[in-house]
């Protein structure tokens, strides 16, 4: 046992329990014959144990509100996300990580109406953070997001039809950015649309796509993707997304 | 992916318990908790079943603290007007005092050498995941967790046989 080669890293892994036995055997031998250092160790086990005493409560503390509705709300509402997305790769070739395998072309659209879906249902819930920059800043909310997805986007209007706008968000989106803009109307029933840039440059029709109470339309215009997602009916949805459209249309 | 949900909430209680510790303050712990929940339900095609959620939550929730603290030192400084969490409790019995001096000195403490200690101390991770967590070097997370309990011990000594105070 070499006394000397103990060093500061040893002493401070010997108080956290992180060093293997013949190592620990040899400090104690080090801290035996030096008891200025046997000082110092039990300083610093004293500090972890008062640190570890002093926030320990937290664990016992009821979770709030906002966690608690997390697990009820969220859990069952991605589950049911999962099955829309499962019933959507039913043909048995493709599973949840087909973005690895498959050809870009059919992925975009499956990839939109995931991360739209997901995006849909774990925002939409939020009572605090349904957004990240409100209505109330819309100019704001607009010059952000076309700046980080490096074109000029709007957030359509739909009063029409009877939803106001509440506010927007940015998302990763396979190592892009995509928007969310989020819609609520009197009843507070709250609309996304989920706009994410695509090199793909193709333009496709209006598809429908619906799984329990979530329906949702997506098209591809140009270099982008949209999906407009919500618990309205079909009708009503497609009457939005044909205001979206219009509005958006370059 | 009912299961990521589960284990998500299942650390909860953990992550509020860092957050405190990270923050001082019990609302802001929470948000912190909260937006790194969404996060990481955001990211769960980043995160791989047999690698440690935890190590995962908690490089999501320092990543976004750091981010806060920096908005937080370019922006106007927001303080909690009624936080009675962190003003209660200092008027407790000794033993608590004792508690709260500690707290306010952690709080102290610079940011990094704070974070290197908690995640030690009151998570228990190893220094190897002290290290991916906070994505520096090994040998920065000794020297951080050496720094940091000098610093307190500086202040536990300067006051032997008497209650941890903060000399300011």
């Amino acid at each position: 046992m070499t006394n000397e080669a103990v060093n500061d890293a040893e002493l401070h892994a010997y108080v956290d329990g992180q060093l293997d036995t013949a190592r620990r055997r040899a400090v104690e031998a080090y801290l035996a014959t030096h008891p200025d250092e046997a000082e110092r160790v039990a300083q610093y086990q004293q500090l972890n144990s008062a640190l570890r005493k002093l926030y320990e409560p937290v664990l016992n503390e009821p979770l709030p509100t906002r966690f608690r509705n997390q697990k009820t709300r969220k859990t069952y509402r991605l589950a049911w996300v999962a099955s829309v997305i499962v019933s959507l790769f039913a043909g048995g070739i493709i599973g949840w990580q087909m973005h690895v395998v498959t050809a870009p072309r059919s992925a975009v659209p499956m990839a939109l109406i995931q991360q739209a879906a997901f995006a849909h249902v774990v925002y939409t819930p939020e009572v605090r953070h349904p957004v990240e920059v409100t209505a109330a800043e819309e100019a704001h909310l607009v010059a952000w997001l076309s700046k980080r997805m490096n074109t000029s986007i709007r957030a359509p209007q739909l009063q029409k039809a009877g939803f106001e706008l509440v506010g927007g968000r940015l998302l990763p989106a396979d190592g892009r950015m995509a928007a969310q803009f989020m819609y609520q109307n009197s009843n507070g029933v709250r609309l996304t649309l989920y706009v994410r840039r695509d090199a793909m440059n193709s333009t496709t029709a209006f598809r429908y796509i619906q799984q329990d109470k979530l329906n949702m339309f997506y098209w591809v215009d140009g270099s982008f993707g949209y999906a407009l997602s919500g618990e309205i009916d079909k009708a009503k949805l497609s009457q939005v997304a044909m205001l979206v459209h219009e509005q958006l249309e370059r | 992916m009912e299961d990521i949900a589960e284990q998500l909430h299942a650390q909860i209680p953990r992550l509020r318990r860092y957050a405190r510790a990270l923050t001082g303050n019990a609302v802001r712990a929470d948000d912190l908790v909260q937006d790194c929940l969404e996060r990481a339900l955001s990211r769960r095609d980043q995160w791989r079943p047999d690698s440690d959620l935890r190590a995962w939550l908690f490089t999501i929730m320092h990543n976004l603290h750091i981010n806060a603290v920096r908005r937080e030192r370019n922006g106007p400084q927001f303080t909690e007007l009624l936080d009675e969490d962190n003003y209660v409790a200092a008027y407790a019995v000794d033993g608590q005092l004792q508690l709260r001096d500690l707290e306010t000195a952690l709080l102290r403490l610079a940011e990094e050498q704070r974070t290197v200690l908690l995640l030690v101390a009151i998570e228990e991770l190893s220094y190897a995941q002290v290290s991916v967590v906070l994505d520096i070097p090994v040998g920065t997370v000794m020297s951080r967790l050496h720094r940091a309990r000098e610093r307190l011990r500086g202040l536990m000594a300067g006051n032997k046989g008497q209650k941890l105070r903060v000399i300011s």
